[in-house]
């Protein structure tokens, strides 16, 4: 536990004191749903349509693009030897530096996910909803990305891997956040959708952090 | 007594084979000295006996029991000092000291006191970018004295310490030897490391090329 909290305070820490970094990850977040109105055109009726979608793939580019650096500077920095030799299980220091991940990227991008739905004239019925399914849609996404940031250390072009490596793994979670939002912009029951959101994180907590230190004990030999 | 050994140890690293046939044995208050040229796998054996690297073959023993059966009990006996000093910069030096602490469990009380130690007592809160290669050195090291551990694997503790420094560290290797602590370091130059056994890589430097499945 002392390990547990001592990783998560440190990368919190860490990411507090360079906030530029931190804060890039919504910038790139709005900036990317803003672009759909320059390509699509900007009638209202087919942006609020897309909104849903929109936001959750931005938000999964800008959660994916962020993971590359979540074990890459310990490892450059020899930090990651005396994690993986911590006494401690290594499975709960990478469930700690997930849980920085998302609270330094997840966290903001569903601060910041009400302000593209006003940009796309969303029906506000949908926000709880949304607010909802990126919650729990987004950790699921630092989980499973986590993976790949381990699985590509020492690699070149590593950001690009996590992409190709994670992409595929994150199509359900896309599914579902983006079904939620429907639902209850159409006043249909959004719980199912939630449920197996929610179902997806369930699955993902235990086993994306014993793949994760599996990965990483590979990346030290 | 206790005793850290190594029995037969191979290792191979891609395709070629570092070392073989290697045998160690460590008692408590011991030290091994790992000497040898560049490439002869003296950090390899740090590695494989903190536990990073597994041998191909060969078995490493505490006690008479294998290490990899309770990894965690091993991972919790021992510091490891590798190349890189892993000093956080945008942390203080305190900042960092505390958190290797807190990542073995320990409270932040030694570390104070491990500070100054390593004369770094007035630098506690320089922030890690703004230190020197040496005094980074000297707070990788206090790390063996903020969190205690039984056995220390040192890969070349010595590089980018002034004189000085190096009498500090040869004191807090006679400290730790005194209290039964053991010792193995990897070292090119002079390290005021007090009697010991020497072991010299390049005897057991594995002869031909290994032969290739393929």
């Amino acid at each position: 536990m002392t390990a547990f909290l001592g990783v998560l305070g440190r990368d919190l820490r860490l990411a507090l004191r360079q906030l530029s970094d931190a804060s890039l990850v919504v910038m790139f977040f709005v900036i990317c749903a803003a672009l759909f109105p320059f390509a699509v055109g900007p009638e209202p009726n087919l942006l609020a349509r897309i909104a849903p979608g929109v936001i959750a793939v931005a938000a999964l580019l800008s959660v994916l693009l962020s993971l590359e650096r979540l074990f890459l500077a310990d490892y450059e920095d020899g930090n990651l030897e005396l994690l993986v030799l911590s006494p401690a299980p290594l499975e709960v220091i990478v469930l700690a530096k997930v849980l920085a991940h998302w609270c330094t990227t997840g966290l903001p991008l569903i601060v910041a996910a009400p302000l593209i739905a006003l940009l796309y004239d969303m029906p506000a019925a949908g926000l709880p909803v949304m607010l909802a399914a990126l919650a729990l849609a987004t950790p699921s996404l630092s989980l499973i990305g986590a993976i790949g940031a381990a699985l590509t250390l020492g690699a070149r072009r590593g950001g690009v891997l996590i992409l190709l490596l994670v992409l595929p793994l994150c199509i359900s979670v896309l599914i579902f956040t983006v079904a939620a939002i429907d639902a209850a912009l159409a006043s249909l029951a959004a719980k199912p959708h939630l449920s197996i959101l929610g179902a997806l994180l369930l699955a993902a907590l235990p086993l994306a952090p014993w793949a994760s230190a599996a990965a990483l004990r590979l990346a030290l030999e | 007594m206790s005793l850290f050994e190594g029995r037969e140890l191979i290792c191979i690293r891609g395709e070629r084979r570092v070392f073989a046939g290697l045998d160690f044995s460590l008692p408590a208050g011991g030290a091994l000295l790992l000497t040898g040229p560049n490439g002869s796998g003296k950090s390899s054996l740090l590695r494989l006996m903190a536990g990073l690297l597994k041998p191909a073959a060969g078995a490493l023993l505490w006690n008479g029991a294998p290490v990899g059966a309770e990894p965690e009990d091993h991972r919790a006996r021992l510091h490891y000092l590798g190349h890189q000093d892993g000093v956080k910069p945008v942390l203080s030096a305190a900042e960092n000291l505390v958190f290797w602490s807190g990542l073995r469990g320990a409270t932040a009380d030694g570390v104070a006191d491990a500070l100054a130690r390593f004369d770094l007592g007035n630098l506690a809160a320089v922030a890690g970018r703004l230190l020197s290669a040496g005094q980074k050195r000297r707070l990788a090291l206090a790390r063996l004295l903020a969190a205690p551990a039984e056995l220390w694997l040192l890969d070349e503790p010595g590089v980018g310490l002034d004189a000085a420094s190096l009498d500090r560290l040869g004191g807090e290797i006679a400290r730790h030897r005194k209290d039964g602590g053991r010792i193995v370091a990897s070292t090119h130059g002079d390290l005021p490391i007090g009697q010991t056994e020497t072991l010299a890589l390049d005897d057991f430097a594995a002869g031909p090329a290994m032969e290739s499945d393929w």
